[in-house]
């Protein structure tokens, strides 16, 4: 692997800091790692491999470090290194005495050029592997658009080759991105982007129009556009598609699609199913998994559900809103509190039940929860926060209301 | 003293009581039908409870269509919560699918609702922000099969917004369940049925200290083909249930006397 560290290396602390701190992370993912940093790549690919101790090659010191390595150092084909060796040139240092011109016409051009690249002499530019989304479909146009059909057709017509691409594939998209540039884009603008998430894979162009038909009216598309890129930075394999006999893989589908219609309109966290979880502060014994999640049929018939015992409210108030209290007796349910303007004289009352965040979790006093019920037949749920203090007064919040 | 002479009439005309309500059983369906615009219905769900199955047509909820559910009070949606949760899971129950429930906020408690045998693989749970974004989502939800039903908690519901909601409904066989902040308004509405939830003291067994098993005041406004009426209901065993009668005659009276007032007001 070759890195280009130029003007990097201040920012580890030193080239030595810099090659220190890389074979160490490697060392941790489980790679046998040699380093080495010169000034040209040809000089740091032989340090790392032949040199006794790989480490810093100095500026301009290459032709030092590599003078006692083996010829092979120099990135030669197997049949130079032997026909070097075979004349009993087998160091980089024996080379140096012989001239240039012998060594081209004995051994090719290539031997030339490869001492010439490692000391320095001739440029050896590195192509850097850069992440391409291999799922993208480009379209330049000569003209301009800019009314919302013309983009409407162009987004279709990309989406179609995308899902051609991807049906070859067998695959699907879970994420959909629309970037436009338009015709005054300069080279500091950031073109504008449209994106889309599906809760399955998706590659029914029909669907994927629907979803990204709704947000291509954010675009602004000023004097007009010309270029759009459709990339699907996430894809999944997706079976090809077979039409059912009963219909009852529709079913699953057809609920899939509206989840993601409903999604992308009402934001991604927005649909959830709501499954138990280990915590006893209320408002965490509650978690949101997607609802499509295919774990969860499993789990709701190992996993209890919330303890029968303990009865809880149909409806939280998030957040806890603070009410005025009377309650005379420390420690029992008060008598009448006061929330929004309304005063609530309590008629029969349950608890209290403390509860208190687990101990790895920082922060948060305990709460005294009570069950009140007003004459009216209306059922609460209050808590006090922290211990009673006779100095202190407490504090009461509404938490929730039962059914 | 009996009257000796309604029977022996039927019976001179050669047509017994039974046989009448029989003939009267099918005209009702008939004019049912042609109210449906020709349809069938969608089936019905028994809410269990005799007094109510008997009051609404065929027997029970009509399914594939709009009901409208309120509470008296706008802030403490508990008891509407707890009596659409228990309508919701038995819909859901019996056609073997989920059901959606949106609201504005993240107030759904899913360990309240698993009381009511709304449990996490039955429900899904929707945020809608704004009311326009509830209404767009009930109807496309709606429109869906394979949900069972869908309920939605709107500030407030135009007959526009009832009716698009009552036929994406029928157009699928999905129930929809508006719940309404406050008592349903007396304006026209699309729905099937409406109903009011209203809180009413926990019902204890003889000495039991603190709050016992929730207990409303369930009342059918309107009933589209049916009858209205008034009941107390309380969540006894995991399953709806009429109040003990004896105990609770002077609630129903009440009742009765408030829906009069309510009536005529």
């Amino acid at each position: 692997m070759l890195l280009d560290v130029t003007g990097c290396a201040h920012l580890f602390g030193g080239e030595e800091a810099l090659r220190a701190d890389l074979i160490a992370r490697l060392r941790r993912a489980g790679f046998a790692v040699r380093a080495a940093v010169a000034d040209t790549p040809a000089a740091a690919w032989a340090a790392a491999r032949f040199a006794p101790r790989a480490g810093i090659v100095p500026p301009g010191g290459q032709a030092e470090a590599l003078a006692p390595l083996p010829v092979a150092a120099l990135r030669l084909p197997e049949e130079t290194v032997r026909g070097l060796e075979a004349v009993g040139l087998r160091r980089i240092r024996d080379l140096a005495p012989v001239p240039r011109a012998t060594l081209a016409r004995r051994f090719g051009a290539e031997l030339a050029r490869r001492l010439d690249q490692a000391f320095g002499a001739l440029d050896e530019p590195l192509s850097p592997r850069l992440p391409v989304p291999p799922h993208e479909e480009r379209l330049a146009l000569a003209e301009p658009i800019s009314t919302p059909d013309s983009i409407a057709l162009a987004a279709l017509h990309l989406i179609g080759g995308l899902c051609r691409r991807l049906a070859a594939e067998h695959r699907g998209l879970r994420r959909l991105e629309l970037t436009v540039f338009r015709t005054d884009h300069g080279p500091d603008s950031v073109p504008q982007s449209v994106a889309i998430g599906t809760g399955r894979p998706v590659r029914d162009p029909a669907a994927l129009m629907r979803l990204l038909g709704g947000k291509l009216e954010r675009i602004a598309p000023g004097p007009g556009l010309e270029l759009l890129v459709l990339a699907a930075p996430l894809v999944e394999p997706l079976a090809p598609a077979q039409a059912g006999l009963t219909g009852a893989e529709e079913k699953g589908k057809d609920l899939g699609a509206l989840l993601d219609r409903l999604a992308n309109r009402l934001g991604e966290d927005s649909l959830l199913r709501l499954v138990p979880r280990q915590s006893w502060l209320p408002e965490r014994s509650v978690a949101g998994v997607p609802p499509l999640d295919a774990g969860l049929g499993a789990d709701s018939e190992s996993a209890p559900l919330w303890p029968d015992d303990r009865p809880r409210p149909v409806r939280l108030l998030v957040p806890p809103e603070p009410i005025e209290v009377v309650a005379p007796v420390p420690d029992d349910p008060p008598k009448l509190f006061r929330w929004r303007g309304a005063t609530h004289r309590v008629g029969k009352a349950d608890g209290p039940e403390r509860l208190c965040a687990e101990w790895w979790r920082h922060g948060g006093e305990l709460r005294d929860y009570y069950r009140v019920e007003d004459m009216e037949g209306r059922r609460f749920w209050v808590f006090r926060l922290g211990l009673h203090r006779p100095e202190a007064p407490a504090g009461w919040f509404l938490h929730g209301f039962f059914a | 003293m009996p009257n000796p002479s309604g029977p022996n009439e039927a019976a001179a005309a050669g047509v017994s009581m039974a046989e009448k309500a029989i003939v009267l059983q099918g005209l009702r369906a008939q004019v049912r039908r042609l109210e449906n615009g020709g349809k069938e219905g969608k089936g019905t769900f028994g809410l269990g409870v005799r007094d109510i199955d008997r009051t609404l047509p065929d027997g029970g909820l009509p399914l594939g269509c709009l009901h409208e559910l309120g509470g008296t009070d706008p802030v403490h949606r508990g008891a509407a919560a707890g009596f659409a949760a228990a309508l919701l899971a038995g819909i859901a129950a019996c056609q073997g699918k989920s059901v959606l429930w949106i609201v504005g906020d993240r107030g759904l408690h899913a360990a309240g609702l698993a009381a009511f045998g709304l449990t996490p693989d039955r429900l899904i749970a929707a945020r809608a922000r704004r009311a326009s974004d509830a209404l767009w989502a009930m109807e496309e939800a709606l429109r869906c099969p394979s949900l069972a039903a869908v309920a939605g908690e709107v500030e407030a519901g135009d007959l526009t917004a009832s009716r698009r909601l009552h036929l994406a409904a029928e157009s699928a066989g999905t129930t929809a369940i508006l719940l309404l902040p406050g008592t349903p308004r007396r304006g026209v509405s699309a729905a099937m049925t409406r109903w009011t939830v209203t809180p009413l003291p926990s019902a204890n067994e003889a000495g039991e200290p603190g709050i016992g098993r929730p207990r409303w005041r369930v009342e059918l406004l309107r009933c589209r083909n049916g009858r209205s009426g008034a009941w107390v209901l309380e969540w006894r065993d995991g399953a709806l249930a009429l109040s003990d009668e004896a105990a609770e005659e002077g609630i129903i009276e009440q009742a009765a006397r408030d829906r009069s007032v309510v009536r005529f007001a």
